[in-house]
């Protein structure tokens, strides 16, 4: 224990701290350069966004800094009791919440207004990682994978009642918690196959798949013939494997397009494939629905352009054209990673994948090195939260996601965003500087 | 610490760096490899804007504006940016329009352009829209103000002088002279903003602008090195009198014919007048094709420029041409008379003569003063028929050498399009007409009654002729271009024309004798005390076709004058379509001109005429019933032509599957 005799400030590891802030400060580096004009005549403006960002930053830092002065087992005490009252709060959202551009994800109050998704990572993170570290949770028995899985998906559920999927699919990323905490190879086996499913459906042509799916079948049972003929459960799962990917593919993802979807997500997903929307999927608009066009499409293009034409240094710092004269949509929110590929070009953008890598990598590490299993998983969580952001965010800029309103961490303009991943990297900082305490 | 590694953390974090170096790859090639990208970012984010200069201003002699430009504000609306706020009531009644009329505009708009650009509501909007709608803008986000510059006419004169622009339209801009035009742009379609566009438009100026997506131009591209900027067009200075102009206007009030009036020492025109007039500025701004079609429509024609356009028989005004002629060539000397006793009578048919005492033809001067038809007739016949020629047809031809050179049966080259050629006859014209002719058969043409036609322009030209004893310059409007005379648009009209060698004594002759018209002749009217006029009066039978009848109609009203006779400022020509007698209108009213050009007013005694000319009423009732028999007549040749189209179409068809009947009966044949 003779670290936890050093002062706290000692303890506090700053290598996270110093990535947090060169992030941050990126971030404001790259708001301020979308919305800064040569006319201008001073750089305080408080009506600008960046100037807005900076001062969220004050704020996350106030936040971050009475976060260092609480006792490290609060957050533990608190993680059901935060995840009770967050869950009730996305519940409210639902029905209380603001109508923004058809989603109700935003609670306001007065004329402050935050998303309570965001906000709710930080609970489910907490609450996942207690009720894994609990001494009676046996992460071996279904029963307690299913209440992990139930308690990382039910805040999903809420946000897509609120209709924001981007945000609810964020919560698969607990997932990789589980993974390291226990869950079988097979899950990232079956997820991987999923992925590839999904994509072969929507690539290859129905019937083709069928005949595809089919041969791949009788492949394997040929190559494995030794081990079929001798287990049951593999022949089963075999069987099984099969019966779920033709009725996947004839069946679930035909009818998730045609009678679940919307059509702009319809539209999104086929833009990033860089097809066309089948005829079969092509919904015709229902009354009153504002025509989108091909928007994702023109946003993603514009977003290309932007990253695309920076090459190889960037057009400078203040030159970006394209994003600093809004061609591209949600320019200081979801797209913001196009100031940096425009103005950075690849040496920059490829700076800020490795500071994020750096981070990420970081918080694996801060995780292993835990005395306390719940410092751990909540390590794991935050890394999860901030690699699904990242790569999500980054991929749909450069068109290799589909595009999903999701917040590139630290750097995307916004209170809540800011906000949320600031308190979960300082409520690791804090746990992480008692890591050698046991934290339950 | 951890008890053991977990292998699984390796796991991840190789997921971690497996996902970002995908993502790095895919960078790498997106910001290395993929120019298409920077070209995309350079149409999409830099904006084009084209400056409009504005047009070339115009001026009178003295220096008086009479074209110029105004600005016009166009409402344009954004509909994307329309606050919730906003209240449809308060802006109809700023605009003066009912809500229907409202919602229709919006929903063209809306049809025609994605929302978040910006698109025009209403063009041209009058000032008191422009004030109501300045005064509530607040309540009006989305919508907008855009300033624009048209035209401005300073007074109602000169329009078909002046001309007038308008959108070029898709045929236009096919040919090479709109090549650097683009729709939308405007042009000068007639009149001098016609004939001057290309220094009256100026030099667009281009600016690449940032843009943003909802393309409102930001910063100048690259600092504005690549930026061109506008030229404003040129101020072009006329030879034209605003006043005498707006006085000539005023005469021809009521009346259809024209005023040419022209600097004989420049060839700068002075007035020209073509009436019926119309206010130049109804044809601009936003009722310009209403009002375009109104006058169109026009029994009268006041689009039609009569002064350069309609060619006149020049009746007893030729009759100084036909002397200048007759003693250029030798055929008489100016001693030379005849015997008239009311009508002439060496040919098949008498012609009548206005005087019958006898010695009103005894020389040159005392016949042309008593305008002696006899006489003219008769000089000409000499002229045609001088032994020196051998032939009549070689005498023709001499003759219409010298008046080919007076500017007689062309252009004279006048710097306003579409002029008239009128119609200068030669041997060949009557070889067509007769099959035999002589002397005595062409014989109308020395009094100006035959085959000859000019425009009012070609007859005031002609008295440039004779006042300068023997040269002109080519008549036309513009004095300077951009202040500088010598401009080379203008080197044409800086040519002397000297017409083909008649001794000086010849032209002090006729000038004598166009001075005795006015003194004790024919045009005692036009007489202005003081100042040395030599004119001559004209009056000239026509004839109207109507429904394939030749109608006698009444005579054209004419008169030529030029004056100072010593150091001549003004020559002019006055023709009034059916007015009657030339001394009786078309003389008081080009002395008039002549003494307001001159001595800047006219006098008190002769206020009178003066009234008289402004208020008297030439235009015959029977214009408008010629009119519409025209206008029906056209109307069935039109129909006509076009149900001898469809008959031909249909033939064809017929024709076409006759040989497609034809054809498959012979495959059918070849394959049996």
């Amino acid at each position: 224990m003779s670290s936890l005799r050093k002062a706290l400030f000692y303890r506090i590891d700053g290598v996270i701290l110093l990535l947090y802030v060169m992030l941050v400060a990126v971030g404001i580096l790259a708001v301020f350069s979308v919305e800064h004009r040569a006319t201008d005549v001073s750089l305080i403006m408080m009506n600008k966004s960046y100037m807005k960002q900076l001062t969220w930053f004050g704020y996350s830092l106030l936040l971050g800094f009475m976060i260092l002065l609480t006792d490290s087992k609060l957050f533990s005490s608190i993680a059901f009791l935060a995840y009770t009252i967050g869950l009730a709060v996305l519940i409210v959202t639902i029905f209380a919440g603001v109508d923004v551009k058809g989603s109700r994800s935003w609670l306001g109050v007065g004329s402050f207004r935050f998303q309570p998704g965001e906000v709710a990572k930080i609970f489910t993170a907490l609450a996942l990682a207690k009720y894994l570290s609990l001494p009676e949770t046996n992460f071996k028995l279904l029963k307690d994978r299913l209440i992990g899985v139930a308690i990382a998906l039910l805040p999903a559920v809420m946000i897509l009642l609120q209709k924001e999927t981007g945000l609810a699919l964020v919560y698969f990323c607990f997932f990789l918690v589980m993974y390291r905490e226990g869950l079988p190879n097979a899950v990232l086996v079956v997820g991987f196959s999923v992925i590839a499913l999904v994509l072969a459906t929507l690539l290859i042509e129905r019937k083709m798949l069928f005949i595809i799916l089919t041969v791949l079948t009788i492949l394997i049972g040929l190559l494995m013939r030794q081990t079929l003929r001798r287990k049951i459960p593999a022949r089963i799962i075999l069987a099984g494997a099969f019966l779920f990917s033709i009725l996947f593919s004839q069946v679930a993802v035909p009818f998730a397009f045609k009678h679940v979807l919307q059509r702009h997500q319809i539209d999104r997903i086929f833009s990033t494939l860089g097809k066309e929307v089948p005829d079969e999927y092509d919904k015709t608009m229902v009354a009153g629905e504002e025509k989108k066009g091909n928007s994702s499409e023109y946003n993603v293009l514009q977003s290309k352009i932007a990253i695309g034409s920076g090459g190889f240094w960037g057009k400078g710092f203040l030159n970006g054209t394209s994003t600093k004269n809004q061609f591209v949509p949600e320019q200081n929110t979801d797209f913001i990673f196009c100031a940096i590929g425009e103005q950075f070009g690849f040496a920059g953008s490829a700076g800020l994948v490795i500071l994020y890598l750096s981070m990420m990598l970081r918080i694996v590490y801060l995780g292993e090195r835990q005395r306390s299993s719940f410092t751990r998983i909540y390590a794991y969580c935050v890394a999860a939260i901030l690699f699904f952001h990242f790569a999500i965010n980054i991929s749909m800029t450069i068109g290799l996601a589909p595009v999903i309103g999701i917040t590139l961490p630290f750097l995307s303009y916004g209170g809540s965003s800011l906000l949320s991943f600031s308190i979960l990297i300082f409520i690791l900082v804090r746990l992480d500087a008692d890591r050698s305490a046991l934290i339950r | 610490m951890s008890i053991a590694a977990n292998p699984r953390q390796y796991i991840i974090s190789f997921i971690f760096i497996g996902v970002g170096s995908v993502i790095l790859l895919r960078l790498f090639f997106l910001q290395n490899f993929e120019p298409k990208y920077k070209i995309l970012a350079n149409e999409y984010a830099i904006y084009k804007k084209v400056a409009y200069p504005p047009r070339g201003v115009i001026l009178d002699r003295k220096g008086k504006v009479m074209l110029s430009n105004t600005a016009v504000y166009d409402l344009v609306v954004t509909p994307h940016n329309i606050s919730k706020t906003f209240d449809t009531s308060q802006l109809c009644a700023a605009l003066d329009i009912t809500r229907a009329n409202y919602e229709s505009i919006m929903k063209r708009v809306q049809e025609r352009n994605i929302d978040v650009r910006q698109s025009t509501f209403m063009e041209q909007l009058s000032q008191e829209q422009t004030a109501k709608f300045k005064e509530n803008q607040y309540m009006f986000g989305g919508f907008d103000l855009v300033e624009r510059n048209i035209r401005a006419y300073e007074m109602a004169n000169a329009g078909i002088v002046l001309g007038y622009i308008g959108e070029v339209s898709p045929e236009m801009l096919k040919k090479p002279r709109y090549s650097s035009y683009r729709q939308g742009d405007y042009a000068g379609l007639s009149g001098i903003e016609f004939q001057y566009e290309e220094v009256l438009r100026g030099q667009r100026g281009v600016h690449y602008l940032e843009r943003d997506k909802f393309n409102r131009p930001r910063d100048p591209y690259k600092g504005g090195i690549l930026d061109s900027q506008e030229v404003s067009g040129k101020q072009l200075d006329l030879y034209l009198d605003a006043d005498l102009q707006a006085y000539a206007e005023k005469l021809m009030a009521n009346k259809i014919g024209s005023i040419v009036a022209i600097d004989p020492q420049t060839g700068g025109i002075l007035a020209m007048v073509s009436s019926p007039t119309y206010d130049p500025n109804l044809l601009r701004g936003r009722e310009r094709a209403k009002n375009y079609a109104a006058l169109y429509r026009e029994a009268t024609r006041p689009l039609f420029n009569r002064a350069t356009q309609a060619t006149y028989a020049p009746g007893s005004t030729i009759k100084p041409m036909t002397g200048l002629v007759a003693l250029a060539t030798g055929a008489i000397k100016p001693s030379f008379g005849l015997a008239c006793y009311g009508s002439y009578n060496y040919c098949s048919r008498p012609i009548k003569c206005e005087h019958k005492d006898a010695g009103h033809a005894a020389n040159f001067r005392l016949a042309l003063a008593h305008s002696c038809n006899s006489y003219f007739c008769h000089i000409f016949r000499l002229t045609v028929d001088f032994k020196s020629f051998g032939s009549v047809k070689r005498g023709l031809q001499t003759w219409h050498d010298y008046y080919y050179n007076f500017g007689y049966g062309r252009q004279t080259g006048i710097d306003i399009p579409y002029e008239g050629k009128g119609f200068l006859p030669d041997s060949s014209t009557y070889n067509k007409m007769y099959n035999s002719w002589n002397s005595c058969t062409i014989v109308f043409v020395g009094m100006g009654q035959g085959e000859l036609l000019l425009t009012p322009l070609q007859m005031a030209n002609g008295m440039c002729i004779i006042a300068n004893k023997g040269y002109y310059y080519t008549p036309h409007f513009v004095r300077a271009i951009g202040k500088n005379p010598k401009d080379s648009l203008l080197k044409k009209y800086l040519e002397k024309h000297t017409v083909l060698n008649i001794p000086d004594t010849t032209f002090s002759i006729v000038q004598q004798a166009m001075q005795d018209v006015v003194e004790s002749g024919t045009a005692a009217g036009a007489k202005v005390e003081g100042i040395t006029i030599c004119a001559k009066t004209g009056t000239a039978e026509n004839k109207a076709i109507v429904n394939g009848e030749v109608i006698k109609m009444q005579n054209h009203s004419m008169f030529v004058a030029f004056a100072p006779r010593e150091n001549p400022k003004i020559a002019i020509a006055v023709a009034i379509e059916n007015a009657g007698f030339g001394a009786t209108w078309a003389a008081p009213i080009a002395s008039l001109m002549i003494e307001k050009y001159l001595k800047d007013s006219v006098s008190v005694t002769r206020r009178a005429v003066e009234d008289k000319m402004m208020k008297a009423n030439l235009i015959n009732k029977y214009v408008y019933t010629i009119d519409s028999v025209l206008r029906r007549h056209d109307a069935e040749v039109y129909r006509a032509k076009m149900e001898r189209k469809q008959l031909v179409a249909s033939m064809k068809r017929a024709t076409d599957s006759m040989m497609v009947m034809r054809w498959i009966e012979n495959h059918l044949k070849r394959s049996k």
